[in-house]
C-alpha cells in the first residue's frame, strides 16, 4: 500500500496578522507560516496505514520558509520520501496550489501509482476552494472529504466520515483515492529533536521545479481588515431573567437556538 | 544498546550509559549497596516503576532496555530528594536519572498530549505555553520601573535579567517580574532584558530527556549572549538557573549567573534599611528543589524574608532538604492529567496541605511554576481564603513600599 | 443579475438541518437586492414532503432519485451539476457543513469554478456579488468578489437566524428529474454516536462549570442548560478535581481544547490554564459574581450575577423558545 501525502502550509496565527499596505493581502514583513495542522493529521494517518499495512509513504509540498524542518521531522517520523515543489511565491491561492500539486502528481515519473492521497480536508486561508476534491477530479478518482477513520483493504478504502452532532458515516471507496483528511485516527506523534537531527544527517529531500500554471481565479480579494475585538466582554445588565432574556435574543440572531 | 547518542560519543567525553563506568562520576553508580533509600524518599516511589535502585539494577544486569521500555520514569519530577539522601553520594538526579530519561523518552510509544504540545510549542515559539515569541516582552509595558531591552539601549550592562517563560507569559509571572524590576532600581543595579529574542532555557525539556530540544535552545540562548556585554545575569527561573550553572558551561556558557533570591539576599545590607513597610504575615517558605536541594540555597530565602518588618516566619513539617517537590519539574508542570489518570495524588496539593497545617497566611516561593500551581491547589484544598501564594521577590517589594 | 440565486437544502435522516433557513434568510435578501427570484433545491428520495417547509424561497426545485437517499456528495453534485446547466443560476449557497462541504467542492470542480469558501455574508449589487469570507481562523475577514458564472459559494453557520429563514407560505414545488450514474463512492450506513462518553471537543454547545458553581448537587443547573441547548457539560480543574465531573470533561491546559460554537461559563474566574483551552470558542457567554474576573477580557458576553440564578433562568427561556 503506498500513499502520498500532500501538505501545504499557511499562516501561523499564533502572530498577530496585519493587513498589508495594498489593503487586500497579509502584510507578509512578519508573517510565520506553519504546516496546516489538517494535512499534519493527513500524514499522520499515512503513518498510521503504513504501521499497519507496511508500504511507502511519500511526502509532497510546496516550497516554503523553513519547509525543510517540516520535511525531516516528516521522514524522522517514518515517511519514506519527501519532495518539495520549489519555485513557487510563498502566498498561493488554494486554486493554483492543486495546479502545481496536480501537475506535478501528473508529470512526475515516480509518485504515482499510490492506493491513497491523502492531504487535510481544509486549511485555514482556503478561500477559494478546498485542495482535494479538485485533485480527484484531475486524476478521476474517487473523493471523500471530512474523513477521521481509515481502514484498508485490497482496492478500498472503509472510511468513516464526521457529520453532525456525534453522528458519522462508514463509506466503502474503491482504491485509488484522494481522501481529505479532518483528523486522524490518533494525534500527530512526536519525534524527539535527535530522531530529526538525525534525518538530517541521514535522509535527503527531493526537489522539484514548479510547473508554470497560470494563476487565474475568478475570486477577487477587494480588501482585508481585521475584525473588530473589544478585549472586553459586552456587559448585559438586569435580573436574572432579564439577562436570560437577552442571552436568548443573542443566541437567535447567531442561529444558535 | 543501539541508540545513536549512546554510542557516538563514546570518545569525546560526553557521559553516555554505555560509557558510565570510565568516569569518575559514572562508576560511583555502581557503588549502589541497594538500601533502597532514594525509593523510599522519592514521592512517586511506587509510580516510576524503575526506582533508582532498581535501574541500577536492571544495569548490572544488562537489563535496562526493559527500563526504557517503561513509561514510569515520566513520574520522575526531578527532585533531587533520591539524590539527597543517598548513603552512597550517588548523583542519581544529576548522572543518572537524565541519561535514563533520555532513552525512556525515545522509546515512549505515546508521548502525553500536554507535553507534547509544551514540547512542539517550545521548539517552534521558545515557550511551552504556545505564545507568540513577539509578545514575550510585553509584560514590560506595564512595569512601573521602565524595564530596558538590551538590543535597544545598545551598551553595556551590569545585569542581564534572563526573564524565563512562565514570568513572561504568565500573570502572576508578571507580577513577580514587576517586584523583580522594583528591587532592581531600588538598589540602583543598571539591568535590562533580552526581550523577544528571550527563549526558553530548556531545562524540563533535558530532565524529561528530550535533550535534542536542549541542545537547541541552549545553542540559541548563548549564541543571543554573546551579542551582548554585561557582567552577570540574573534569573528569576529556578529551573533556569539550574541549567545555566550546571549544564549550559558545557555548551561554552561562561557567564556568572545568579538567581534572583540569592541575588537580593547578597544585596541584603542595602536592601534592608529600604524594606520599610511593615507587613503583618505569618510566613512559610517552600524550598524549590532547583535551589535548595540541587544548589543549597536554604538560608537565603528565610534570611530576605526575615528581614521584612513584620513577618514571622514559620516552617512546615518538610523544609530545607527534606522539602516535598511541588511536582511541576522535570515535564511534570505537563503532566498532572497523565499523573491524575495514573490515579497519583498531585503533589503541589500535599505540599499546600503542609503549609496550611503551619496557620501561616503566606506561601513564599521562588520558582515561577509554584505560583500556579500551589494557588490552584489551595483551590482545591479550600485553602485559599487563608493562605496567598507569593514570590519571595513580591514581598520584598511589597515592603519597599513604606 | 442574470441568473437566479439558489440554495441547497440540506436534508438527511428525514429532517431539513436548520442551517438550509439560514440559508434561505440570506438567499432571500441577496435575491431581493439583485432582483431575481429565490429557488432551494431539495434532493432526495420520497422526500417531498420536506420540501413544503422551504416556502421562503420563491420556487423549490424538488429532485427526486433513489440514488440520492443516502448522503454520497458525488450524487448530489452530479445532480446539482445536471440542474445548474439546464437552468443558469447566478449563484448557488452551499451550507458549510460537514454534510454539505463536499457536495459544493466537487460540484465546484467538475463545473471547473473556484468554491468560495467561509462565506458569512454575502450581497448583490448590481451585476456583481460581493462576500464577506472569514479567512484564517478569525483573524482575518476579506471582502470578495466572484465572478465566476454560476458562484459556488459556502456559506458559514450563523451567517443569518433560523426564524428568519422559516415560512408559513406554502412552497412553490417544481419536479425536477435527474439521472445518475452508479457512484463511485458507496455509502454503507449511519453510525451513532456511542452515548456512554461525551466528547466535548466534538460539542458544538458547552456549559462549562467552576467553582463558582459550589456544590455538586448545583451541578444539575448545568446540566439542564446544556440539555436545554443541545450540548454537553464541562468544567474548570477544580471542579474535575473534586470529582464532580470526570477527567474527559476538563477544559484547558492539562484538559481538553475545546471550539465550541458556544461556550457558556458558570463560575470560572478565567484562570490562564482554563483560558487556554477555550480561547478559540466562537461565542464566550462568562457569569461571575465578581465583575473583575478577568474571564470578562476574553467572553464575548458578560454577566454580572448568580450563575445559580441566571442558568435556571435562561434554560427556561431557550426551552420557551425551542417550544
Ligand atoms: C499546571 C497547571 C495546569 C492546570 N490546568 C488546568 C486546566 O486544564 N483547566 C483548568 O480549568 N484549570 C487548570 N489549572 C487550574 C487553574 O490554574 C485554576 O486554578 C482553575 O482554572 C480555576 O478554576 P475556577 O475558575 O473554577 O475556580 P476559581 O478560580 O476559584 O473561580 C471561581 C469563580 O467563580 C465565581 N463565583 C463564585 N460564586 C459564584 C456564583 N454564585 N455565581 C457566579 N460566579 C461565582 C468567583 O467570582 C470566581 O471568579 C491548572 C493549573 C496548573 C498549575
Ligand atoms: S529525582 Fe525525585 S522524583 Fe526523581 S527519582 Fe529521585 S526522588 Fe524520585
Ligand atoms: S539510595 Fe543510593 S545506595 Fe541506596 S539504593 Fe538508592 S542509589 Fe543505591
Amino acid at each position: 500500500m503506498n500513499i502520498l501525502v500532500l501538505m501545504k502550509v499557511v499562516p501561523d496565527v499564533v502572530e498577530e496578522l496585519e493587513v498589508g499596505s495594498d489593503g487586500k493581502s497579509l502584510d507578509t514583513s512578519f508573517l510565520r507560516t506553519i504546516i496546516n495542522e489538517r494535512d499534519d493529521h493527513a500524514l499522520e494517518q499515512a503513518l498510521l496505514l503504513k504501521d499497519k499495512h507496511g508500504g511507502k509513504v511519500t511526502l509532497l509540498t510546496l516550497d516554503a520558509p523553513d519547509i525543510d524542518d517540516v520535511l525531516f521531522t516528516a521522514l524522522a517520523k517514518g515517511t519514506d520520501r519527501a519532495v518539495k515543489i520549489c519555485g513557487v511565491e510563498s502566498v498561493q491561492s488554494t486554486q493554483t496550489a492543486v495546479k502545481l500539486f496536480g501537475d506535478v502528481i501528473a508529470k512526475t515519473p515516480d509518485l504515482l501509482p499510490v492506493d491513497l492521497i491523502l492531504t487535510g480536508v481544509s486549511a485555514i486561508d482556503d478561500l477559494d476552494g478546498l485542495m482535494a476534491a479538485p485533485i480527484a477530479h484531475q486524476l478521476g478518482w474517487p473523493y471523500t472529504g471530512v474523513v477521521t477513520h481509515v481502514t484498508l483493504a485490497d482496492k478500498t478504502a472503509t472510511v468513516i466520515k464526521e457529520f453532525a452532532g456525534g453522528v458519522r458515516g462508514e463509506y466503502d471507496v474503491p482504491t485509488p483515492a484522494v481522501l481529505g483528511i479532518q483528523a486522524a485516527e490518533k494525534p500527530p506523534r512526536y519525534v524527539p529533536v535527535a530522531k530529526v537531527r538525525a534525518a538530517m544527517k541521514s535522509q535527503t529531500i527531493e526537489t522539484v521545479d514548479a510547473p508554470a500554471v497560470e494563476a487565474a481565479t475568478t475570486v477577487e480579494v477587494q480588501q482585508m481588515a481585521k475584525p473588530q475585538v473589544t478585549g472586553h466582554a459586552e456587559m448585559l445588565e438586569g435580573s436574572a431573567e432579564d439577562v436570560a432574556g437577552k442571552i436568548c435574543e443573542l443566541l437567535a440572531k447567531r442561529g444558535l437556538l | 544498546m543501539s541508540t545513536a547518542t549512546a554510542s557516538a560519543d563514546k570518545d569525546n567525553g560526553v557521559m553516555t550509559l554505555e560509557n558510565l563506568a570510565k568516569f569518575p562520576e559514572g562508576q560511583k553508580v555502581y557503588s549502589c549497596m541497594q538500601c533502597g533509600t532514594c525509593a523510599a524518599t522519592c514521592p512517586y516511589g511506587d509510580d516510576l516503576v524503575f526506582p533508582p535502585r532498581a535501574i541500577i539494577t536492571m544495569l548490572e544486569s544488562g537489563l535496562i532496555e526493559e527500563v526504557f521500555a517503561s513509561p514510569g520514569l515520566l513520574n520522575c519530577v526531578t527532585c533531587y530528594a533520591c539524590m539527597a539522601k543517598c548513603p552512597r553520594g550517588i548523583k542519581l538526579t544529576e548522572v543518572l536519572l537524565p541519561l535514563v530519561k533520555e532513552q525512556v523518552f525515545t522509546h515512549l510509544k505515546e508521548v502525553p498530549a500536554e507535553l507534547q504540545k509544551a514540547l512542539e510549542n517550545t521548539m517552534r515559539y521558545g515557550n511551552p505555553m504556545g505564545e507568540s515569541p513577539r509578545k514575550r516582552a510585553l509584560w514590560a509595558k506595564s512595569s512601573p520601573v521602565p524595564v530596558p531591552v538590551i538590543s535597544e539601549i545598545k551598551r553595556p550592562v551590569d545585569v542581564l535579567w534572563f526573564v524565563e517563560c512562565y514570568p513572561s507569559y504568565h500573570p502572576r509571572g508578571n507580577d513577580g517580574n514587576r517586584a523583580t524590576a522594583k528591587l532592581f532600581k531600588a538598589l540602583g543595579i543598571d539591568f535590562a532584558i533580552l526581550g523577544n529574542e528571550e527563549k526558553c532555557a530548556g531545562e524540563c525539556a533535558r530532565l524529561l530527556g528530550e535533550t535534542g530540544l536542549f541542545e537547541m535552545l541552549t545553542d540559541s540562548n548563548i549564541k543571543l549572549l554573546r551579542k551582548y556585554q554585561f557582567k552577570r545575569i540574573v534569573t528569576g527561573g529556578a529551573h533556569a538557573y539550574d541549567a545555566f550553572k550546571h549544564k549550559y558551561p558545557a555548551a561554552g556558557f561562561d557567564f556568572e549567573v545568579h538567581h534572583t533570591t540569592p541575588f537580593f539576599a547578597q544585596h541584603l545590607a542595602q536592601l534592608k534599611p529600604k524594606l520599610t513597610k511593615k507587613l503583618d504575615y505569618t510566613v512559610t517558605y517552600h524550598d524549590a528543589c532547583a535551589l535548595g536541594r540541587h544548589n543549597g540555597f536554604y538560608e537565603e530565602p528565610r534570611a530576605l524574608l526575615q528581614a521584612i518588618p513584620g513577618v514571622k516566619l514559620v516552617e512546615m513539617a518538610h523544609s530545607g532538604v527534606n522539602s516535598i517537590c511541588c511536582g511541576g519539574g522535570g515535564g511534570g508542570m505537563w503532566l498532572d492529567t497523565y499523573y491524575a489518570a495514573k490515579g497519583c495524588e498531585r503533589l503541589s496539593e500535599r505540599r499546600v496541605k503542609e503549609a496550611l497545617d503551619t496557620g501561616a497566611n503566606v506561601l513564599a516561593v521562588s520558582c515561577p511554576y509554584e505560583i500556579s500551581r500551589f494557588e490552584d491547589a489551595l483551590k482545591v484544598q479550600g485553602g485559599e481564603k487563608r493562605m496567598v501564594v507569593r514570590d519571595v521577590v513580591e514581598l520584598l517589594a511589597e515592603a519597599l513600599e513604606g | 443579475m442574470a441568473g437566479n440565486i439558489w440554495i441547497v437544502a440540506e436534508a438527511w435522516r428525514g429532517q431539513v438541518s436548520e442551517i438550509t433557513f439560514e440559508l434561505l434568510a440570506l438567499g432571500r435578501e441577496v435575491a431581493g437586492q439583485a432582483g431575481v427570484p429565490l429557488e432551494a433545491v431539495l434532493l432526495g428520495s420520497n422526500a417531498r414532503e420536506l420540501a413544503q417547509k422551504l416556502g421562503a424561497a420563491d420556487t423549490v426545485l424538488y429532485a427526486d432519485n433513489a440514488a440520492l437517499a443516502d448522503p454520497v456528495p458525488e450524487n448530489a453534485a452530479a445532480a446539482l451539476a445536471q440542474l445548474i446547466k439546464e437552468r443558469q443560476p447566478a449563484a448557488v449557497l452551499v451550507p458549510l457543513t460537514n454534510l454539505s462541504v463536499d457536495v459544493g467542492v466537487v460540484l465546484a470542480a467538475q463545473l471547473n469554478v473556484p468554491f468560495l469558501n467561509y462565506c458569512k455574508n454575502l450581497k448583490a449589487d448590481g451585476g456583481n456579488l460581493t462576500a464577506t469570507c472569514v479567512l484564517y481562523g478569525g483573524k482575518m475577514e476579506a471582502t470578495v468578489t466572484a465572478s465566476a458564472k454560476p458562484a459556488i459559494i459556502g456559506i458559514l453557520p450563523g451567517a443569518r437566524s433560523v426564524e428568519q429563514g422559516r415560512s408559513d407560505k406554502a412552497a412553490a414545488i417544481t419536479d425536477v428529474a435527474v439521472t445518475l450514474a452508479a457512484p463511485k463512492v458507496h455509502f454503507k450506513k449511519y453510525l451513532d454516536p456511542e452515548t456512554a462518553d461525551v466528547d466535548i471537543t466534538q460539542k458544538d454547545f458547552l456549559v462549562a462549570v467552576g467553582r463558582g458553581i459550589q456544590t455538586k448537587d448545583n451541578l444539575e443547573l448545568a446540566e439542564d442548560l446544556a440539555a436545554s441547548l443541545g450540548g454537553a457539560v464541562c468544567g474548570s480543574r477544580p471542579v474535575i478535581d473534586q470529582g464532580w465531573l470526570g477527567l474527559s470533561r476538563q477544559v484547558g491546559k492539562s484538559g481538553m481544547l475545546v471550539k465550541p460554537k458556544l461556550y457558556v461559563m458558570l463560575g470560572i474566574s478565567g484562570a490562564p490554564e482554563h483560558v487556554e483551552g477555550m480561547k478559540s470558542s466562537q461565542c464566550i457567554i462568562a457569569v461571575n459574581t465578581d465583575a473583575a474576573a478577568p474571564i470578562f477580557n476574553v467572553a464575548h458576553y458578560g454577566v454580572v450575577g448568580d450563575a445559580l440564578e441566571v442558568a435556571p433562568a435562561l434554560t427556561e427561556k431557550i426551552k420557551a423558545r425551542k417550544g
